[in-house]
């Protein structure tokens, strides 16, 4: 795999010789690296540019003069100092090298042609471009047994391991999961897991990708494919909503790997195994390779015009609030668009939600100042953590955040109602009554500049914490240098999003230029919310009722009222109130955190039309099926949390005769009559240039971008002033009339392409600059949710989410499959004791009319008066107690005999 | 021989010397008077003190321990002292006996160190296969705890330490400091690199920590009592004060010598009556390893050399630790390479590929030269495998015979520490002087030049 040098800027540079030419370099950077970026490459084995040096292979030996004379060093131990002189191809440097990969080479089985890495193995390629030509050894090599199985996913080879510590040293200092290290000494040294420890961690395939031989092998490619048969694209991984970039391996029109590309402002060459070895799920044989229409209890398969046709009949005739679009954040940007348009512009209805229920707000999300990744990240910087435990929802942002708390003093404060793979790395981690996220976020506010007092005055012990701890954060927040980044999320679906959009609320008040990142899970969520797949808004991050008479002028139509999210929907549906629900890769009798609505729901939607990989549950119970593209199948841009929008790419042929989900919209809306005027993604992607505020600029932008893609919006959105934004709007000049160019104002050479190229059909009516531009959306927060007393015979729940959890994907991928943790309900040893269970036993979870019977554990770590579960596993039946009408979710407990 | 005062030793005739009272009553000074002494003056006073007297490190470098206390960044709390306990160098036993023996003394050192340095936690790494001195300083540290010696308000002073006594669990590496730190810390004992690694600055727990040796602490109590010109007066200007060697092989009366620095020469220790006391048989020396099984090997030419540090480095070996191993006229040379290689590669740590891989190869074609599957082109490979660890000329003794000169240490290396290199030195030492014997190996297969006798260290195991 290439792996680069860090990207380094140089603020304090010296000027080194290498090899008698001089270079500038940044002071302090690894001669190796400054080395290469002068194009003299050093060979190496052990140093990757995302880890500390260790200096153990000894393959980077160079001659150094540091003004005592040229000696052999390791370049990956040393630091770039002015004046340094460096030989790279001297005769002594020649010899170390040759002796390093001769050792090196002496116990190696050399079984390349049975190796998997052999074609992209780096022990080869070195070898041949440094090593000696032949061996000098005669003696036995080292045996071991082979493969042994190390995690469900990895195996070893230890035989062919040259100790380099790359993957030991990933599990302890990247991933923090220290469950492979060196065992024994001297030349039996091998690498192993603690006896019956397997290496269960969920960045285990990230090893196999570093590994420089072909020591370790991930299960779902061995002996699958040679190097130089495979085709290698850069895409995005949408198994959530990280954005990794991903170099997609094929052969034979079948993806056969996915590789981690070390994107730096995204996942530095890091995956996790969700998503390294999802590729498993879009290529089982249970997807759906024909639309399907209901013929009495049973689905059958049809031809696709009959399925489009008996689709559109329940969209056709049909009041507009009858209808309903759940889901779309699996879908690519352009068709979340083009399902945009078809819902709000043919439609003409407002009843679209892409979350399902474990999301936030759509002005909680889109309207508030963007913090990025690196912005969370930086060096020094003070963060308030407010969201679902980022090792089980986004991964590789828990990397991240790792490596910034434990390398970069970056300080977090972390707000959560039970403990997470963050708290023992935040410098203060304040464990809240579920529920009550916006009162302690209101005491910390109240605390600042007042010390204990403050905190009194707030309310002692407010929401559960301890009041000297309230002011410890608070004073935490208060030193912090720069401003405050804040990650959003829902912390736990059993508390009601309007609990965290009142924490928000809070932060936004005490600090006024705080920025924020959404840690949302959902692959695409903001590409759908940025296309206007949620309630009230409509696409390019604008409410709906400001933007109606911009989008009326090129839209067919657009709703005339707000509509309802997801759990509106699903109880709409309930009440018998929607004829036709649209499921665009939704699953809600899976997926949604009230079982009992969804099921409602079902029972009283008239039709359903499913959209999807899989026959999912919800779908079985469709009466229109249509098969749709997956990831790798289809073309097309994705938004990650930040909104940082990349390119997905089209590798493999989808099964059967699925279609991509932006064409199925341009199908119904022409058996509808209307045109939504696509033929291609490139006509997708200019009209939302042209329309959509947020994505003004962007195919330019995209164009002239590298492949780790475009921040949305190119101008931060609260920046625009409304005023000013009316003054352009209405403003004659065609340039600057268009939101396209209101958001690229500041960029000159992007703001002159949209509004030139701008598609005189569709925007007809905007160029002549009569209507003007709509306002960006902005963060409005909400009266205060009313939270109940917690009642002393009851536990107030917390759901948090697992990264194997029993979701379709995950049910289809052969490796992440079974992987999960086994269903329970963790209570405070305490509260367990009171039980009078042992160490563990059947309760029945009892939450007025829902309940559910389940293993209690006692675990130290939950709070007391508080019952934790983990959502969406096979048997957990969480979303069979949770009522997302209500604020928080209080259960009772009984033992079952 | 003149008499030479015992600096360390002075309790060692005395039986019950390991216990408290024992400690007080006997020896050349009273016992807890040097930390008494120490106590009336300030840790700067002690460390000048202890500068005056150059009190060099008796672990193997030879470093001055003033200096190296002098390292510790100002005003970076806190800062800890380690006590090198570790000795597994073959021939080398000298500490082991001082803790046996005399465990107060060192506790002593330890507490004066920890005075100097402003260290309140003194970490004691005693070797694992050391039960019985493990034994005696536990004891030891329990009484001084008793006798309020260690722990809180030291003596009615302010002074406070803790001696916490940590019991290793058996690699040679974890002799060298950095690996012992790490071993310490509860990880591998793989050695750390310097840069950035200097203990003094970078040590246990990334905080200032000074790793010193048994014997040099065992030092302190005598030079705190008697002073730094007294400490002076004795051994050589440049090396000043006594060391212990550890004199083992084919002597008549093997055993710890304590011997004035840089004065006394390898002949006084061989044949000297109050040392070695002759070869054993009357036999010639055939070989001797000067300061433990690292240190290249010296032969009959250098036998008048000094023990002392400069002279012995410019005459191509080192003084090390103080083990010095003696090999007649009936051993074998190829088998004691082979028996100094084989100590190395079972003790290579394996972090870094040049001593992972190649002291393993190195033992492996010695292993098959001596079994009978030499090759003619085994010695260039074997050297060269050799240069491949350790690159350019190797420190070696001068074969005036042969007309080849001394090339005087230290010697380069490949590795992170010097295990690997060290494995070198029996090979370059022994094929230079014996090439003959190798030959003979592999050309004529089994038959051997000379009869080894069945002594140690040259006895190869079956």
């Amino acid at each position: 795999m290439s792996e680069s040098p860090r990207p380094v800027t140089i603020d304090q540079p010296v000027t080194i010789t290498v090899n008698g030419s001089e270079v500038t370099a940044q002071k302090g950077e690894l001669l190796i690296d400054a080395c290469e970026r002068a194009g003299t490459y050093i060979p190496r084995f052990c140093y990757h540019s995302r880890m500390s040096p260790v200096g153990m292979c000894r393959m980077c030996l160079v001659e150094v003069d540091t003004g005592r004379g040229p000696a052999l060093q390791p370049s990956c131990m040393l630091e770039c100092g002015d004046g340094m002189s460096v030989d790279t191809e001297s005769a002594k440097v020649r010899k170390a090298q040759d002796g390093v990969l001769e050792f090196l080479l002496i116990n190696h089985p050399l079984d390349c042609p049975v190796c998997d890495k052999g074609g992209e193995c780096p022990l080869q390629d070195t070898t041949v471009a440094y090593g000696p030509g032949e061996s000098r050894w005669v003696e036995e090599k080292r045996h071991y047994e082979k493969p042994i199985a190390i995690s469900a996913t990895v195996q070893l080879d230890r035989e062919r391991c040259i100790l380099c510590d790359r993957c030991t040293r990933f599990a302890d200092e990247v991933a923090g999961d220290p469950l492979i290290h060196f065992m024994h000494r001297g030349s039996n040294t091998q690498v192993n897991t603690f006896p019956g420890e397997p290496f269960s961690s969920y960045f285990s395939g990230n090893t196999v990708q570093i590994c420089p031989v072909g020591a370790l092998t991930a299960t779902p490619y061995r002996f699958k494919a040679r190097p130089w048969d495979l085709e290698h694209a850069e895409s995005t991984c949408t198994t959530c909503s990280v954005g990794c970039r991903v170099s997609i391996d094929t052969s034979r029109d079948e993806v056969l790997r996915y590789n981690g590309v070390d994107s730096d402002p995204v996942n530095w060459g890091w995956l996790c195994d969700k998503g390294r070895f999802g590729f498993e799920a879009i290529k089982h044989e249970e997807r759906l390779v024909a639309p399907l229409v209901r013929s009495g209890d049973s689905l059958v398969a049809a031809r696709w015009n009959d399925a489009l046709d008996a689709a559109v009949a329940g969209l056709r005739s049909v009041p507009a609030s009858s209808i309903a679009v759940l889901g779309g954040a699996r879908l690519t940007n352009e068709a979340a668009y083009a399902w945009a348009k078809l819902a709000k512009g043919v439609l003409g209805t407002d009843n679209t939600d892409c979350q399902l229920g474990d999301g936030l707000p759509a002005d909680a999300v889109l309207g508030l100042p963007v913090a990025t990744i690196d912005d969370v990240c930086r060096p020094g910087g003070t963060v308030i953590y407010l969201g679902p435990d980022p090792k089980e929802a986004l991964p590789v942002l828990f990397i991240r955040l790792r490596h910034a708390i434990v390398n970069d003093g970056v300080k977090v404060v972390e707000l959560t109602p039970q403990s997470t793979s963050l708290t023992p790395l935040a410098a203060a981690s304040l464990t809240y009554r579920p529920g009550e996220a916006g009162v302690l976020a209101e005491a910390i506010a109240a605390a600042h500049g007042a010390g204990a007092a403050g905190v009194d005055a707030a309310g002692v012990d407010a929401a559960g914490v301890d009041a000297g701890r309230i002011a410890a954060a608070s004073d935490l927040l208060a030193q912090a240098s720069g401003p405050i980044t804040v990650v959003i999320g829902r912390p736990s679906v059993a508390e009601s999003a309007s609990t965290v959009v009142d924490a928000i609320g809070a932060i936004v008040r005490r600090f006024p230029d705080a920025t924020f990142l959404p840690a949302l899970r959902r692959g695409n969520v903001i590409g759908a919310l940025n296309a206007g797949l949620a309630p009230g808004v409509l696409p390019g991050r604008v409410r709906r009722a400001d933007a109606a008479e911009w989008f009326g002028a090129a839209w067919p139509r657009v709703p005339e009222v707000d509509g309802e999210d997801a759990a509106g929907i699903l109880r709409a549906a309930a009440e018998g109130r929607i004829d036709t629900l649209v499921l665009l890769g939704a699953d809600p009798l899976g997926d949604f955190p009230d079982a009992s609505l969804a099921e409602q729901a079902f029972i009283g939607a008239r039709r359903v039309v499913a959209i999807d990989l899989f026959l999912t549950e919800s779908a079985r119970r469709a009466t229109v099926v249509l098969p749709a593209t997956g990831f790798a199948e289809t073309d097309g841009t994705t938004t990650n949390i930040e909104g940082r929008v990349t390119q997905v790419v089209r590798r493999v042929t989808p099964p059967g005769t699925a279609r991509s989900d932006w064409q199925l919209a341009v199908d119904l809306a022409d058996r509808l009559g209307a045109d939504l005027g696509f033929e291609s993604l490139a006509d997708i992607q200019a009209e939302m240039d042209e329309l959509s505020a947020v994505h003004a600029g962007l195919t330019v932008a995209a164009a002239a971008s590298d492949l780790d893609g475009v921040v949305l919006p190119l101008v931060s959105a609260t920046v625009a002033d409304p005023a000013e934004a009316d003054a352009t709007g209405s403003d004659s000049a065609s340039a600057s009339d268009s939101p396209a160019a209101e958001a690229t104002a500041a960029d000159a050479t992007v703001a002159d392409e949209p509004a030139s190229d701008a598609d005189p059909e569709t925007a007809a009516d905007v160029d002549d600059g009569l209507i003007p531009a709509p306002a960006p959306l902005a963060f409005v927060a909400p009266a205060p949710t009313t939270v109940p007393a917690l009642d002393a015979y009851a536990a107030r729940l917390v759901v948090g989410s697992t990264l194997y959890d029993a979701g379709t994907m995950v049910r289809h991928a052969r490796s992440s499959a079974g992987l999960g943790p086994a269903a329970s309900i963790r209570l405070h040893p305490l509260d367990h004791s009171q039980l009078g269970l042992g160490t563990s036993g059947r309760v029945r979870v009892i939450n007025g009319a829902r309940s559910t019977v389940l293993t209690a554990v006692a675990d130290g770590s939950v709070a007391r008066g508080t019952a934790v579960m983990i959502g969406g596993l096979e048997g957990g039946d969480d979303s069979a107690l949770i009522d997302v009408t209500a604020a928080v979710t209080d259960v009772r407990l009984e033992v079952v005999s | 021989m003149t008499e030479v005062p015992r600096i360390v030793t002075s309790r060692w005739d005395t039986l019950d010397a390991h216990t408290i009272d024992g400690y007080r009553r006997s020896g050349a000074y009273e016992g807890y008077a040097g930390i008494k002494a120490a106590l009336d003056r300030s840790p700067a006073q002690v460390l000048d003190e202890v500068k005056a007297a150059t009190v060099l490190g008796r672990g193997g470098a030879g470093f001055p321990a003033g200096i190296k206390w002098g390292f510790c960044p100002p005003g970076v709390w806190p800062r800890y002292l380690v006590v090198n306990g570790d000795e597994s160098e073959p021939g080398t036993y000298k500490d082991r006996v001082l803790m046996e023996r005399d465990p107060h003394q060192l506790i002593e050192g330890c507490l004066i160190a920890a005075y100097a340095i402003g260290a309140a936690q003194v970490f004691l790494y005693i070797r694992g296969e050391m039960a019985h001195a493990q034994e005696r300083v536990a004891a030891a540290l329990n009484e001084a705890y008793a006798a309020n010696l260690v722990g809180a308000n030291i003596l009615g002073t302010d002074f406070s330490v803790d001696i916490v006594l940590h019991w290793g669990a058996g690699a040679y590496i974890v002799g060298e400091e950095t690996a012992l730190i790490e071993s310490l810390e509860g990880n591998r004992g793989m050695p750390r690199l310097k840069p950035p690694y200097f203990p003094a600055a970078k040590g246990l727990y990334l905080k200032p920590t000074i790793v010193n040796n048994v014997e040099t602490l065992s030092n302190l109590p005598w030079l705190m009592v008697h002073g730094a010109e007294s400490y002076k007066s004795v051994g050589s200007e440049a090396s000043p004060g006594t060391r212990l060697v550890a004199v083992s092989g084919h002597v008549n009366n093997p055993g710890v010598f304590e011997i004035p620095q840089g004065t006394t020469t390898y002949r006084d220790l061989f044949y000297g009556e109050q040392y070695g006391n002759g070869i054993r048989n009357g036999n010639e020396l055939k070989m001797f390893i000067p300061g433990g099984a690292s240190a290249p090997w010296f032969f009959p030419e250098q036998v008048d050399l000094p023990l002392e540090g400069r002279t012995v480095g410019a005459a191509g070996s080192m003084l090390g630790s103080g083990a010095i191993v003696v090999m007649d006229e009936t051993t074998d040379a190829v088998k004691a390479c082979l028996r100094v290689v084989r100590f190395f590669a079972r003790e290579s740590c394996g972090k870094c590929s040049p001593c992972r891989e190649g002291t393993s190869w190195e033992e492996k074609i010695l292993q098959r030269i001596l079994d009978g599957h030499g090759r003619p082109s085994d010695l260039d490979l074997l050297l060269d495998v050799a240069d491949n660890i350790s690159p350019g000329p190797y420190p070696v003794a001068a074969h005036p015979d042969a007309g080849l000169d001394a090339v005087p240490f230290p010697p380069r290396q490949t590795t992170i520490c010097p295990l690997g290199p060290s494995s070198v030195a029996p090979i370059t030492s022994a094929i230079r002087r014996f090439r003959h014997e190798f030959e003979a190996k592999i050309t004529r297969r089994n038959a051997l030049p000379v009869s080894a006798a069945p002594a140690a260290p040259a006895e190869v195991a079956p």
